[in-house]
Formats: C-alpha cells, sequence, structure tokens
C-alpha cells in the first residue's frame, strides 16, 4: 500500500526542489563580479531613452568586448525593481526624490548628477486642442494625460499644475513619460505634461509647449552606482564625459 | 515492485512540482498580507472605485459576450461550409494574441485617428479612448473567444437529430436555438461565461493600452493592484487578496454545479 507518508515525503522533495529553485534565481540574480565580464546592467528612467542608447553604442564602439545593457521605466518602478533584487549595476534615476526609498545597502560610493531636466507640454504635431499655454489645460473638452502620481513626471507636472492654480482636464495617468508621451504621438490626448528632453527626442512627432519659468520644476538627474565592477566604473565615468554631456544636451537635457 | 515505486515517484515528483509552482505565489501572497490592516488599506481611495468599475465593466463585458458569442458559437458548430474553420481560426487569434498588441490594434481601429474611431469622432461626435467603454471594448475583445470557444464546444457535442426534430415539429430556426439549443448547452455556457468573465477580470494590457488608467473611470482592480505596487504595497496585497477570493468564489460556486 503506497503510504501517506511517502506522498508527504515526495511533496516535501518537490517543495524543497521548488524552493531551492526559487532561491537560486533570487540569490544569482546579480551578475558575479569578475575579471572577464564585461556587460554592464543599467536601469534608467525612461527618459533617458534615447539619450542613454547613444551613449551605450558610443561606449561599445570604443571599449570593445564590453555589453551595455539597458531597461528603462518610470524612477518609481527602478527603485522598486532594485530594491526587490533586481540584477543592476548602474541606476540613473529623474529627481534626487526618487532615490529616496532605495535601499541604501545596494548604493556603491556617493551618487553624480548625470544631467537635469524641465517640463514641458508635448501636443499632437496639428495642436488639435489649441493649447498654448499650461492655462489652457483647464478647459474640459480638452483630454490631457499625466505620468501616473509615484512617478517623478507625474509629481512634476501635479506640482507645476497646482502652482500655476490650474485643474487640467485630465483622462489618463501613464505609467511612466513615454507612455504619456505615445498618447500624444498617436493623436489621443490633445496634451500632456512630460520633460523638455521627450519633446526634443520625439523631433518633428509632437509639438512643445513652454511652461514659464515661475510655476516649472527642474529635476537633477542622479547615476547610481550598484557595483564596484571595473566595466561599470569605466562607463559610469564616460556618462560623465564631454563626449556623453553632449548626447544629453542633443536630446534636450541640461549637463553640469 | 521496487521498479514501480520508482515509475510511480518519476510522476508523482514532477506533479508536486507543478502543484507548487501553482500554489507558493498564492500561499506567499496570503503570508505577506497584513491581515490586521487589510480593513484600512481596502479604504485607500483607490480601491473600491477600481472594485466597482471592474464588477461593472466585466459583467457588461458578460452580457455582450452571451448576446454576440453564442449565435457566433452555433453558427460555428453547424455550419458545413468551408470557410468555418478559417472563421475558427480567426476566432482564436486574440486568444494567442499578447494583450498589449490588442490594446493596440483596437486604438488603430476605434482610437480618435483610428479607422473606425475617425469616423465615429466626426459622426456622432464619440471619442471611445479614455472612457469606461474603451475598458468594456478591451474586455470583450480578450474574453469574447474564451466564451465563443467553449460554447462552440459543447454545442458540437449536441445531437444534431434535437435541431432536426424541432424543426418537422415546425419550429423556426431561431426557436430552435433559443428553446432547445441554448438550454441544452447551458452546462457549456456557464463555463465560457465563467472563462471569459475570468479572462475579463484579469485584463491589463490591452486596457491600459487602449483605455487609459484614470482612477473611477478606467482604472480597473488590475491596474489599481499595479499601480498601489509602488505607492501603497499593502493596499496593492489587499486589493489582490479580494481578486482572489472573487475568483475563487465564483469559480467554487460554478464547480458545484456546472464545471466538472
Amino acid at each position: 500500500m503506497r503510504s501517506l507518508v511517502s506522498r508527504v515525503a515526495a511533496g516535501v522533495a518537490a517543495l524543497t526542489l521548488a524552493l531551492s529553485v526559487v532561491g537560486c534565481s533570487a540569490a544569482g540574480g546579480a551578475p558575479a563580479n569578475g575579471p572577464t565580464r564585461h556587460t554592464v546592467v543599467v536601469l534608467a528612467a525612461s527618459s533617458l531613452t534615447e539619450s542613454l542608447t547613444a551613449i551605450a553604442k558610443d561606449f561599445e564602439a570604443t571599449h570593445p568586448g564590453t555589453d551595455v545593457q539597458l531597461s528603462f521605466a518610470a524612477s518609481s518602478t527602478v527603485v522598486t525593481q532594485v530594491n526587490q533584487g533586481a540584477p543592476a549595476d548602474l541606476i540613473a534615476l529623474a529627481g534626487t526624490s526618487a532615490a529616496g526609498p532605495l535601499d541604501a545597502n545596494r548604493i556603491v560610493g556617493s551618487s553624480r548628477s548625470l544631467a537635469s531636466n524641465t517640463l514641458e507640454i508635448a501636443t499632437p504635431p496639428s495642436n488639435p486642442g489649441k493649447v498654448n499655454a499650461i492655462t489652457d489645460l483647464s478647459r474640459a473638452t480638452l483630454k490631457v494625460v499625466l505620468c501616473v502620481a509615484t512617478a517623478p513626471c507625474g509629481k512634476a507636472a501635479a506640482k507645476a499644475l497646482s502652482a500655476a492654480g490650474v485643474v487640467a482636464h485630465i483622462v489618463s495617468y501613464e505609467n511612466d513619460v513615454k507612455a504619456t508621451l505615445a498618447k500624444v504621438q498617436l493623436g489621443e490626448a490633445d496634451a500632456a505634461i512630460v520633460y523638455h528632453s521627450d519633446v526634443v527626442s520625439a523631433s518633428a512627432r509632437v509639438r512643445g509647449v513652454q511652461i514659464p519659468a515661475s510655476v516649472n520644476q527642474t529635476l537633477d538627474y542622479p547615476l547610481i552606482r550598484l557595483t564596484d565592477d571595473p566595466t561599470t566604473v569605466e562607463f559610469a565615468t564616460f556618462l560623465l564625459s564631454d563626449q556623453s554631456r553632449k548626447r544629453l544636451r542633443d536630446n534636450g537635457f541640461l549637463t553640469p | 515492485m521496487r521498479s514501480v515505486r520508482w515509475a510511480r515517484a518519476g510522476l508523482v515528483i514532477p506533479a508536486w512540482v507543478a502543484i507548487a509552482v501553482l500554489v507558493v505565489p498564492l500561499l506567499a501572497l496570503l503570508l505577506k498580507a497584513d491581515w490586521a490592516g487589510i480593513p484600512a488599506h481596502l479604504a485607500n481611495p483607490t480601491v473600491v472605485p477600481a472594485l466597482r468599475l471592474s464588477l461593472l465593466t466585466t459583467s457588461s463585458t458578460l452580457v455582450i459576450c452571451a448576446l454576440i458569442g453564442t449565435p457566433l458559437a452555433w453558427l460555428l458548430a453547424r455550419s458545413t461550409h468551408r470557410a468555418t474553420a478559417w472563421l475558427r481560426a480567426l476566432v482564436t487569434v486574440p486568444l494567442v494574441l499578447p494583450p498589449v498588441v490588442g490594446g493596440v490594434a483596437l486604438l488603430m481601429a476605434y482610437g480618435r485617428e483610428g479607422v473606425v474611431g475617425r469616423t465615429l469622432l466626426e459622426v456622432a461626435g464619440w471619442s471611445i479612448p479614455f472612457t469606461p467603454v474603451a475598458v468594456v471594448f478591451a474586455e470583450v475583445f480578450v474574453a469574447l473567444p474564451f466564451y465563443v470557444l467553449a460554447v462552440e464546444g459543447a454545442m458540437q457535442g449536441l445531437d444534431p437529430r434535437y435541431d432536426g426534430l424541432a424543426a418537422t415539429l415546425g419550429a423556426s430556426p431561431w426557436r430552435t436555438f433559443r428553446t432547445v439549443v441554448v438550454p441544452m448547452v447551458a452546462p457549456g455556457i456557464a463555463s465560457g461565461a465563467a472563462l471569459a468573465w475570468a479572462r475579463a477580470l484579469g485584463e491589463f494590457g490591452a486596457t491600459i493600452t487602449f483605455a487609459g488608467n484614470f482612477p473611477g473611470r478606467t482604472q480597473t482592480a488590475p491596474l489599481a493592484v499595479y499601480v498601489a505596487l509602488e505607492s501603497d504595497p499593502q493596499a496593492a496585497i489587499a486589493l489582490s487578496l479580494v481578486m482572489l477570493l472573487i475568483s475563487v468564489v465564483i469559480l467554487g460556486a460554478l464547480r458545484g454545479r456546472w464545471l466538472r
């Protein structure tokens, strides 16, 4: 007869196996440090998509044998991912306050300022909502899209709107700034509050409407290292070089 | 004897791994929940509107699936036309399509600049994205194939002689469908409805892409869970537990009667 004990034993064995598999993948999350490794995993704010993609290509071209792996999301998502143990060597966030909830144990060295960015309104090129100023966003016929309140672009947009005394007619809060911009590029939204850099990167696909300096927000982008790995240090230094700063400026960022 | 035992272990161990794969995450959700704080977390201002919207949109989805999906299932089950196989394959596409792709497709069709949406806006002044109607569109798009295929399966199993008998007694095809076919495949309809409803309740990708994310208007429970995970993880867990509970209760209730 097949005993209950053997069933339970098999169950426990299976569970142990399953748990050990889970444990392995969690422990093996961060790539091991070693002299042969030339991969740098970078998690960054989505507003950096175009700039970092170009800079990573520059770096790989001038540093043979290196591989820069990029992943973009809202800074709040990047921080959540890192805190949950996502493998990453370097992170770049939109705004210093985004780094607040970051697990301090994972930070190596001091953070450096990569660039800074300001807000801007984006509309479709034809400007169907006739948006010419931040005060226009309160019109009830308008479809305005913002970033979700947890993302830095959402927080900054809410601050700018309240500073301007504008209650915008919002139809959606998107996951990150590129998703927000996409709704305008697709022509589904009449306006979105994004970064100046997003308007510059999107070039002719959107039209920018300036937000007055008196209510605009400036975000400083910290570059935070999570490892001492030499390739990572090298890439972090490269990010602060004149060549990389030019890439950032070309995409609408301000650089130190 | 020994080899039989080993062979059995060879089956039992992978089976237990499969159970662990399914159960461990759900157990973790239960273990990580701050049970005492759940009422407070559920009072989070986004939770109740999200649940209300989810129930409203999924029940609308279910009604639409039943109204248009049942006739389609019947058509697929009884048609002998060569094109039927192709039609069935077409119905299956949204089933295997990544939901976010479905969302993009819906935008291209019913968005303000979309193939149908542009005309809708010009003629009727309707703009579908960013409205609860868009949420229902997304949910119907992903849930309808589940409903149609489940109901068609049940109808395939129905002996065609019943239709023939009803016809010889003078019943019109519509009356046959309504009074003979539908009542006889009721269990199939119920399981199709449960599958479609569960799929609609869990809908995320197509919804966030096509309908956007606005509390009370287009932010369904799964979207609220995703957003809350960054701002208030315990609220996300509490809302997840509510969804788990609803799903288990509905499936449990159906299982007793129809699903076997």
